[in-house]
């Protein structure tokens, strides 16, 4: 994947430092933040920084209000007519449920991949021309073409498929959909990516194929993934937020810290608990 | 899905990696209590018994390290119970060490033969006595997981350090005095000295202990006194 040349409007960005060095830039920043579905309180309170080109895990038993906290991330919740915030959601130091903000410039600077691979009927080459086409304007031909080839190799999927871009995406093995689904969102040069649970419905192998993507596509991208494994979120993750439901069932975020601190020694009870699998 | 293992096989792990290092605890206490026995009594059968029993501690140390391998592997345990395996390695290690002084000292009683002793013996048994006792307290704070008392021991390694430097001193002055005790007074000094690493490394144990239970690493130095 080193080899390739990215098309001129990619901007070149610097390899991310470390965790451990000292200047971590907050690409995203979640303010007091509740989710509410009609009267129904699903997350409670939340404030956290989401670091520039490190992967965050979010974890925690079902219902805690994961997907909710992630949706809200690139406002994928309005889509529930009931849901509404309170607090804010900075990207880049602006709040992204000002009013005048545009969600659907919101959804291309922060993408989002679904737990079960979702591509559309359509060739390998459309669903990723799909990405491109979604949030740019007219572009040539050519122009299509490589950044199609592009993204393909930025989800290392190329090689596997650059014989059979005109056949069907549904004739791809569930792990390889996924991957043409992260290309589909990183054609559209997001700079977030959200995932929630992308994993669950892959294979071992699969799976720690798409581990390997993220850690490659850290060092140009934001990844934010919820995930109910708790090995993949140590095995992947730089962050780690720790969530649990209140009595009143709000989720509310009870720990974030480095990954390697969650998993070796969290602050937090619960978190200890999770982690070692005494919950519940 | 919420838990990826059941919390009930990692329990029984855990339990059999706890028994193993108890059972290396008492062992090699028994070790060293037994060798410096075998030095008072001159009793060269019981010093090659020592020396002999070391193997089966090696083989003890190995079963343990690869309990919690596998512990590791099948489980993937986090936080505290990580952190309880880990330990339990590093102090497997550690405790088979402590075996090896009580066989060097097994093994010089075997080669003193029936020398007549340089002086008689106060020093060594008392610093045998102490280093049981650490150990002993070692393994209580172990399974109680009480930092506090894993502190207390390490307070007493400083009483092994003065016994062991007194004895230096007064060998040498037997040295001084008349070279020709030298060869004599260079075995009690091995013994003594075997006894002073014996201390160190239940230091070394209780520094284990403290990781266990906070998942602080380093030294654990004796709190200071309140008044
Ligand atoms: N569209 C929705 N309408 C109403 N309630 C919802 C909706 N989506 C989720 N919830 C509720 O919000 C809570 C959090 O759900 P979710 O964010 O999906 O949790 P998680 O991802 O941690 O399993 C749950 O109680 C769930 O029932
Ligand atoms: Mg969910």
């Amino acid at each position: 994947m080193t080899d390739t040349v990215p098309p001129a409007n990619v901007p070149a960005r610097e390899a991310a430092p470390p965790v451990s060095a000292g200047a971590l830039t907050a690409k995203m920043h979640v303010d007091n933040l509740s989710v509410f579905y009609g009267s129904f309180r699903a997350v409670a309170e939340v404030t956290l920084p989401i670091y520039d080109r490190r992967i965050t895990a979010i974890i925690g038993p079902s219902g805690c209000g994961k997907s909710t906290l992630l949706r809200s991330l690139n406002r994928m919740n309005e889509l529930v007519p009931s849901a509404r915030i309170e607090g804010h959601i900075a990207l880049d130091g602006n709040d992204i449920y000002a009013p005048g903000v545009d969600p659907v410039l919101v959804r291309r600077r922060v993408g989002m991949v679904f737990q079960k691979p979702n591509p559309f009927p359509k060739s390998i080459h459309e669903n990723i021309a799909y990405g491109i086409r979604l949030y740019n304007g007219h572009m040539s031909r050519s122009e299509l073409d490589d950044r199609v080839v592009h993204s393909l190799k930025r989800a290392a999927l190329w090689d596997e498929v650059k014989d059979k871009l005109k056949q069907s995406a549904y004739a791809l093995s569930g792990g390889q959909q996924q991957r043409l689904c992260i290309a589909r969102t990183i054609a559209a040069e997001p700079e977030v990516v959200l995932m929630d649970e992308p994993c669950s419905a892959l294979d071992p192998v699969a799976t720690l194929k798409i581990e390997e993507l993220m850690q490659e596509l850290k060092q140009d991208y934001t990844i934010v993934i919820v995930t109910h494994n708790m090995q993949q979120a140590a095995r992947v993750s730089d962050y780690t937020v720790m969530m649990m439901m209140r009595p009143d069932r709000a989720g509310e975020m009870i720990e974030f810290d480095e990954t390697q601190v969650i998993f070796t020694k969290p602050r937090d009870k619960r978190t200890e608990d999770y982690v070692s699998g005494r919950f519940g | 899905m919420a838990t990826p293992f059941t919390r009930s096989a990692l329990d029984h792990e855990l339990q059999n990696i706890r028994d193993d290092v108890l059972r290396l605890g008492s062992l090699v206490e028994e070790q060293t209590e037994r060798a410096v026995r075998a030095l008072k009594d001159r009793n060269l059968d019981l010093a090659r018994q020592v020396v002999a029993v070391d193997e089966r501690v090696n083989q003890l140390r190995y079963k343990i390290e690869e309990q919690c391998l596998t512990t590791i592997a099948r489980q993937q345990p986090a936080a505290a119970d990580l952190r309880l395996i880990v330990a339990s390695m590093h102090m497997a290690v550690e405790m088979e060490r402590m075996a090896d002084h009580a066989a060097g000292i097994g093994s010089v009683v075997i080669r003193m033969g029936h020398e007549p002793l340089l002086k008689p013996l106060i020093d060594i048994p008392r610093m045998q006595i102490i280093c049981c006792e650490m150990l002993h307290q070692a393994m209580e704070a172990y399974i109680k997981g009480d930092v506090p008392l894993a502190r207390a021991v390490v307070k007493r390694d400083e009483e092994v350090d003065q016994l062991y430097n007194q004895v230096l001193r007064e060998l040498i002055t037997y040295m001084i005095g008349d070279p020709r005790t030298t060869t004599r007074a260079t075995y009690l000094l091995w013994v003594a000295h075997n006894l002073e690493r014996t201390a160190d490394r239940v230091t070394n144990l209780c520094e284990r202990i403290q990781f266990a239970v906070t998942g602080e690493l380093g030294d654990l130095a004796p709190e200071e006194d309140e008044n």
